[in-house]
């Protein structure tokens, strides 16, 4: 196989040329940009998070009071932002697009994606729908305020009536054109992983990873189409007249919540799920152990993709629906702590007794699994309608979904960084570096959101720019976790820009024999076009 | 591209530019309509009669753009092909990705079938108050259709309509199974029946549009109902176009010997498509039209 390798690195165009990134058709290729695109992304939705903590170190109005940064409204534009950013240029780049594209052909044992052009509008869409979403921030958005700042929810009537310039279409339509892009990678990995699997890897033999990312596009191709229909009659209540979401023509703005949360709750654990998959290759890698029940680990990721589509409404339940109806979400987000459980302690199991390294990935995983029960626990509790009344719309709920989101998603996307940077980049890097990186994470993660569980159970709403004097502490100390976090980010490109200026060349696996999916059998980084001749699995 | 050294009947695309233009199309088109419906630019600045308010100018530049893209790109698919590139496993993909898209093209019209069905089946509990204790703003809004709404017999221009799909339906079978026996003429026939009727469904409806008795807008003195209507069928209406223009496309492919009785993916896919939006209608007639018309 290196042989082969060798010959055909001949024909990868140089990585200065244009058109090598431009007009790709190369799935290696456009996970790179998709990766690079992420971490773009990502700083620009933590520069906003910044200057959120910043605001909410003390109270009174230190960032957002009428000078350089703007008013109260740009507060809310920048917590808008931050979680629309986030979530579809960030950490669905990253995870799907990138780690997705990179890995899911090599672990299949294919030549490429199935329909490798459409894969890369797919890539091309992003950047353009992030610039519109960038556009939306400095044109009018409710009176002479610049930007939307109703949420990333986009609950009618501020995303009407109460955004009435043109930033709230500009978002629209950015949001349109995000989820083009990924309903068409859906269709892409859907045709890829169940066409193109090397002969004799059956669907039972199939990577975790791999499982992953079917389950997640499964829910992209169902769930986005609804949400394109929510913001089309958003934007036909805005500009056309229609009354979907206007009481005036006989309309109802809870409708509103219902269409989104079809798609958003399917959205949250598109988020996860393949960090599930990335997690039990780094648990098995470095325990030296097939992973626990893999069947199991597959169809609980299935179970936890059917169930997403049957809970939304505990999103709101706060809105005023029928006890029997808050009886039946209840029990139906509580069954979704089953397979979740069934991820935990298979990992746990897939642990015990192994030969465990704690390598980096390693470290970042465990972290992944510690952060993700915490947040998972914090879940159960707020499934429950009764304490949800009181809870809703508070810091609890922001500390839940940032461990779930920031310390899970964010831990995975990152484990998986560390696991596969070497077969990506083809160079070594600093595996100290990168352990420091993890230690200032993990604190400053924990210092940031631990204390929001306090700030909730107090009663501090969120999305508004100043409290009241008694959540002074438990903020201050949620801002110097964010510090803390600060040093692991410029840690993180440190290991970037170490690795790229020493060049230590990476072995094909780097992990041993614990590493046992097909992309360790390539060399690192794998040639331009991999298996030309199709690996056969026993 | 397609590696000499390659032992697999995998299709490995040439780079190509479409990817790129088209993404800077739907950007540009995005622009344009917020600079239509929203105005980015004062009415005295240079551009306009590009992204001023009410201008078409930033529009037709991104429509055309997505357009060109489309051309070029599917252009190239056919060419790759009648090169030979779509060997039986690329051909098993494109079956699989016209699958998806059409199940992704189904929960679009979940979003529309769902809206209106609380609205009509819930419209009580969606207002909020018992018919008695009604504001005077949403007198009549309590019952479904809303009262004031005079909507449109079934048994009239929709029922025809639904002749009209259900007929077409057999007619683009027709032209698929002759083809695929070698009766170049009767696929040819048969397309060119299905792509009329589709023209006369697309005429109905526009028949139909002028002579309701709602509005769409609120500012028309319209209300839920015309909204729910209009969107939904419309859509439904723009399906139609988009499928007709498919069929079209392949009746010139046939005619240009594109297709032989083995190999005419492009014309199953097309099919495939009407098919479903066929299918769209008949929901759309048995619930929009009869039971809550």
């Amino acid at each position: 196989m290196s042989a082969d390798a060798a010959t055909h690195d001949d024909h990868t165009p140089s990585m200065w040329d244009w058109r090598r990134w431009v007009l790709s058709t190369n799935h290696k290729d456009i996970g790179t940009m998709y990766l690079v695109f992420a971490i773009f992304a990502g700083i620009i939705g933590g520069a906003l998070s910044g200057l959120m903590r910043w605001e909410l170190m003390e109270p009174g109005l230190q960032v957002f009071n009428n000078g350089f940064w703007g008013n109260e409204h740009n507060y809310n534009v920048a917590t808008t932002m931050h979680g629309l950013i986030m979530i579809f240029f960030m950490v669905m780049p990253a995870m799907i697009g990138g780690f997705g594209n990179w890995f899911v052909p090599l672990m299949i044992g294919a030549p490429d994606m199935a329909f490798p052009r459409m894969n890369n509008i797919s890539f091309w869409l992003l950047p353009f729908a992030f610039a519109l979403a960038v556009m939306s921030m400095f044109v009018p958005g409710a009176g002479g305020d610049m930007g939307f700042g109703g949420g990333w929810v986009l609950y009618p009537p501020l995303s009407t009536s109460g955004h009435n310039g043109p930033a709230m279409d500009l978002l629209i339509l950015s949001l349109h054109i995000a989820g083009v892009s990924s309903i068409l990678g859906a269709i892409n990995f859907i045709t890829t992983i169940f066409n193109m699997r090397a002969p004799g890897m059956t669907i039972h033999k199939m990577p975790l990873f791999v499982w992953s990312v079917l389950v997640t596009v499964f829910l992209l191709l169902l769930s986005l189409p609804v949400l394109a229909g929510a913001l089309t009659m958003l934007l036909t209540d805005r500009n056309f007249g229609t009354t979907f979401f206007d009481p005036m023509g006989g309309g109802d703005p809870v409708m509103y919540q219902h269409l989104f949360w079809f798609f958003g709750h399917p959205e949250v654990y598109i988020l996860i799920l393949p960090g599930f998959g990335i997690i039990s290759h780094i648990v098995s890698t470095f325990s030296r152990k097939p992973i626990f029940g893999y069947l199991g680990m597959a169809y609980a990721m299935v179970a936890i993709g059917f169930i997403g589509f049957i809970v939304w409404a505990h999103h709101m339940y706060t809105v005023g629906m029928p006890v029997d109806l808050k009886a039946y979400f209840i029990a139906a987000t509580m069954v979704i702590a089953v397979p979740t459980g069934i991820k935990i302690f298979s990992w746990i199991a897939t642990m015990w007794g192994g030969s465990i390294e704690f390598r980096t990935p390693m470290m970042w995983a465990i972290g992944f699994i510690f952060l993700f029960t915490v947040g998972g626990v914090t879940g159960v509790v707020l499934a429950n309608a009764g304490v949800d009344q009181s809870l809703h719309d508070t810091y609890y709920v922001v500390a839940h979904f940032h461990y779930v989101l920031s310390l899970g998603a964010v831990f995975a996307i990152f484990a998986g960084w560390y696991y596969w940077f070497e077969k990506i980049f083809g160079v070594k890097y600093n595996s100290i570096l990168a352990r420091l990186q993890f230690a200032f994470f993990f604190i400053g993660a924990n210092v940031i959101f631990f204390p929001q569980h306090f700030l909730g159970l107090q009663g501090m709403p969120r999305r508004y720019v100043d409290y009241a004097d008694g959540f002074a502490l438990w903020n201050y100390v949620s801002t110097v976790g964010y510090m803390i976090m600060l040093v692991g980010m410029v840690l993180f490109f440190l290991v970037l820009i170490d690795a790229m200026i020493r060049r230590r060349k990476a072995d094909a696996n780097p992990w041993g024999e614990g590493a046992t999916t097909l992309e360790w059998t390539l060399s690192s980084p794998p040639p331009f076009h991999q298996f030309n001749e199709l690996p056969k699995i026993k | 591209m397609a590696g000499h050294a390659a032992k697999h009947d995998y299709h490995l695309v040439d780079p190509s530019p479409w990817p790129f233009v088209g993404s800077l199309g739907a950007f540009l088109l995005a622009v344009g309509a917020v600079g239509n419906m929203k105005g980015l630019v004062g009415a005295d600045h240079p551009l306009a009669f590009m992204y001023g308010d009410g201008a078409f100018g930033g529009l037709i530049l991104g429509f055309a753009v997505v357009l060109y893209t489309m051309i070029g790109w599917w252009g190239d698919v056919i060419k790759e092909s009648r090169r030979g590139d779509h060997t039986p496993v690329v051909d098993l993909h494109l079956r699989y990705g016209m699958i998806m898209f059409i199940a992704s093209e189904v929960m679009f019209f979940v979003a529309w079938f769902w809206i209106f069905f609380e609205y009509a089946i819930f419209h009580e509990v969606r207002t909020g108050w018992d018919g008695a204790t009604l504001a005077a703003d949403f007198q009549g809004l309590g019952t479904w259709p809303p009262v004031g709404v005079e909507t449109f017999n079934p048994w009239h221009i929709p029922l025809m309509n639904t002749l009209i799909l259900l007929l077409s339906g057999t007619t683009v079978t027709w032209a698929h199974h002759a083809l695929q026996h070698g009766d170049r003429k009767g696929a040819t026939l048969g397309l060119i029946f299905t792509v009329i009727l589709g023209v006369c469904f697309t005429s109905l409806q526009v028949v139909e549009y002028m002579e309701a008795h709602f509005a769409f807008s609120i500012a028309d003195g319209g209300n839920l109902y015309g909204s729910a209507f209009f969107m939904a069928t419309g859509f439904h209406g723009a399906h139609v176009v988009i499928g007709t223009i498919f069929l079209a496309v392949c009746l010139f492919r046939l005619l240009a010997g594109q297709f032989t009785p083995e190999k005419h993916f492009g014309l199953e896919a097309a099919a495939w498509y009407w098919h479903f939006v066929d299918v769209v209608w008949l929901f759309l007639f048995a619930f929009v039209y009869v039971t809550f018309g």
